[in-house]
């Protein structure tokens, strides 16, 4: 390190870094600075002025302290130049100018930490859901306001006043830069899985409109999971990533080339990512021998008994009964139950699924899910009761809203009926 | 920092309690805030007579209305206020999960205004020390 190399080599060299390392530099410097735009300033300068210096003097023994200490000066630098305007600003400069670590002391447990205080924070309760997910897309993951809204069929300005309202709650609401004590961590740590999870169900299926998968955020949230996992070795963080490993792996066998819906049941097996699925089924397997695993690893489980069978015939469907028992044990709702009950359809024959969805809509719920009626149809489809399929197709498709879902069950009504 | 917690309760849920029940619950919270003054935490607060006992001002065409009643036809009203000192808002929320008031209804936490607070500081000093 520190031989002169050709500016070619340095200009690849830094974004490198910057692809690889900027989310844990950018939070670090929230820490030291104390506010998100001024150390997202600092970073884009700190980049900047190392892709001059660095032709120059050679990459820095240690290139990631390099650049928190040259964003920390920029940000003094931003600070008293807005401080000619305001005085009240320099007042925030107090504790920035005083250095509270040495360069030598930005290490890999500094930045891990810093990494989990970022997420956290994001994700904190104090936030509402949908700024959660904002807020972690672009703080952390990087999206520009016009990707995030284009996922979530939302207006950049939507979700940039979002983004600012957030990080005005965070402010005013003195919600601190830090990772949870102890006792609040698994509560703390259910909010930034969900907000994880939802960024991942927003990718795979789409609530409304034509596109069904958006795989940038699909590959999102796995990188999330994956960089969660490394800073915090949980079982249901195993979970999680083992679930939306397992959901991806069937990413290329799920839709046809028109954008149409295949079901599990009908889908090319071979088309499965089967490196996924190893990876899936170990995490689900590391996480259970925790023994305190939950549902995020249960789902997991589940999806991995259909994984390893070959063929749809195969499916241990008792195996995949008993994960919904565990299921329902751990978080009861209709729509474990519903699912529960295909599958008891699938091992005891449809009469016994049915039964269990009768009753669930009976007692009033799930009433509006489309699925819920989809289910129903094609369990009286297996009956050969035409008349009672067709109309809860028709019912699953007044309520069904994506597109691919809703030309899945127009083709269903329109096989009945030949 | 100081951050104000709001206590409410569902009025008709209390009414339903036993003497004892009720009178339970009240001593844990007086326990609770004791040990709040004992760890420094505890910087006031007021339990409130019920929502019947309240009044109302509004000012309705240029005069000030007064009214019987809540602000607000609420399930849940306010019973009690606590100002609470606490390092951040992960501290005041981990003290206040653990309050038995909880029980009793939601806690509603917000930080003070401390910029407007100290600016009414020095509104203080300023009329001190004009009339020392």
């Amino acid at each position: 390190m520190g031989a002169k190399s050709s500016p070619g080599k340095i200009k690849s060299a830094v974004d490198e870094l910057y692809r690889t390392q900027s989310c844990r530099i950018f939070a670090t410097l929230v820490r030291v600075i104390g506010d998100f735009d001024l150390a997202e300033e600092a970073l884009h300068d700190a980049f900047a002025v190392a892709i001059d210096k660095w032709s120059t003097d050679g990459v820095p023994a240690n290139p990631m302290a390099w650049l928190v200490s040259t964003g920390r000066f920029k940000a003094i630098d931003t600070i008293r130049r807005r401080a000619r305007f305001n005085s009240k600003i320099e007042e925030s400069l107090g504790d920035l100018t005083e250095p509270t670590t040495e360069i030598e002391d930005f290490d890999e447990e500094t930045f891990k930490d810093d990494l989990l205080r970022l997420i956290f924070t994001c994700c904190h309760p104090a936030l509402s859901p949908n700024a959660q997910i904002a807020l972690t897309l672009r703080e952390i993951c990087g999206l520009t306001t016009e990707e995030i809204a284009s996922a979530f069929l939302s207006t950049p300005v939507t979700i940039a006043q979002r983004i600012v309202r957030a990080k005005s709650k965070i402010r005013d609401a003195k919600i601190p830069y830090e990772v949870p004590e102890r006792e609040a961590l698994p509560e703390r740590l259910d909010s930034v899985l969900s907000v994880i999870y939802l960024v991942f169900n927003e990718g795979y299926s789409a609530s409304s409109g034509s596109q069904a998968i958006r795989t940038e955020l699909t590959g999102k949230a796995i990188h999330l999971g994956r960089m969660l996992l490394k800073l915090l070795p949980d079982a249901e963080v195993m979970g999680l990533l083992a679930l939306m490993l397992l959901h991806e792996s069937r990413r290329s066998a799920r839709i046809d080339n028109e954008g149409n819906l295949i079901l599990l049941e009908d889908q090319n097996r071979s088309l499965w990512d089967r490196a996924k699925i190893a990876e899936g089924t170990q995490l689900v397997q590391q996480a259970i021998a925790t023994q305190e695993f939950g549902v995020y690893t249960i789902q997991a489980a589940i999806s991995s008994v259909h994984a390893r069978a070959a063929t749809v015939e195969e499916t241990d469907w008792g195996e995949i009964v008993a994960g919904y028992d565990l299921l329902m044990q751990a978080e009861p709702s209709s729509i474990i139950e519903l699912n529960r009950a295909v599958a008891v359809a699938m091992r005891d024959g449809p009469e016994s699924g049915l039964h269990i969805i009768d009753a669930i809509l009976e007692r009033g719920d799930l009433a509006e899910y489309h699925l819920a009626h989809a289910a129903r149809a094609d369990l009286n489809r297996r009956l050969g009761r035409k008349a009672d399929a067709e109309t809860a197709y028709q019912l699953a498709l007044s309520l069904a809203k994506q597109e691919p879902e809703r030309r899945f069950l127009e083709r269903r009504l329109r096989e009945l009926n030949k | 920092m100081k951050f104000v917690c709001l206590g409410y309760a569902d009025e008709s849920k209390l009414e339903k309690m036993s003497k004892e029940e009720l009178s339970a619950l009240v001593e844990e919270c007086l326990s609770y805030d004791d040990e709040l003054r004992r760890n420094g935490h505890f910087a006031g607060g007021e339990a409130l007579k019920s929502a019947k006992d309240a009044v109302t001002l509004r000012m309705r065409g240029g005069k000030v209305d007064v009214t019987d009643g809540p602000f607000a036809e609420t399930k849940e009203q306010i019973g009690g206020i606590l100002l609470l000192e606490a390092k951040d808002l992960n501290q005041a929320i981990a003290i206040m999960s653990k309050h038995p008031g909880v029980k009793f209804g939601p806690f509603e936490i917000r930080p003070a205004d401390e910029e407007f607070m100290k600016m009414i500081e020095a509104r203080i000093q300023k009329t001190a020390v004009k009339q020392g």
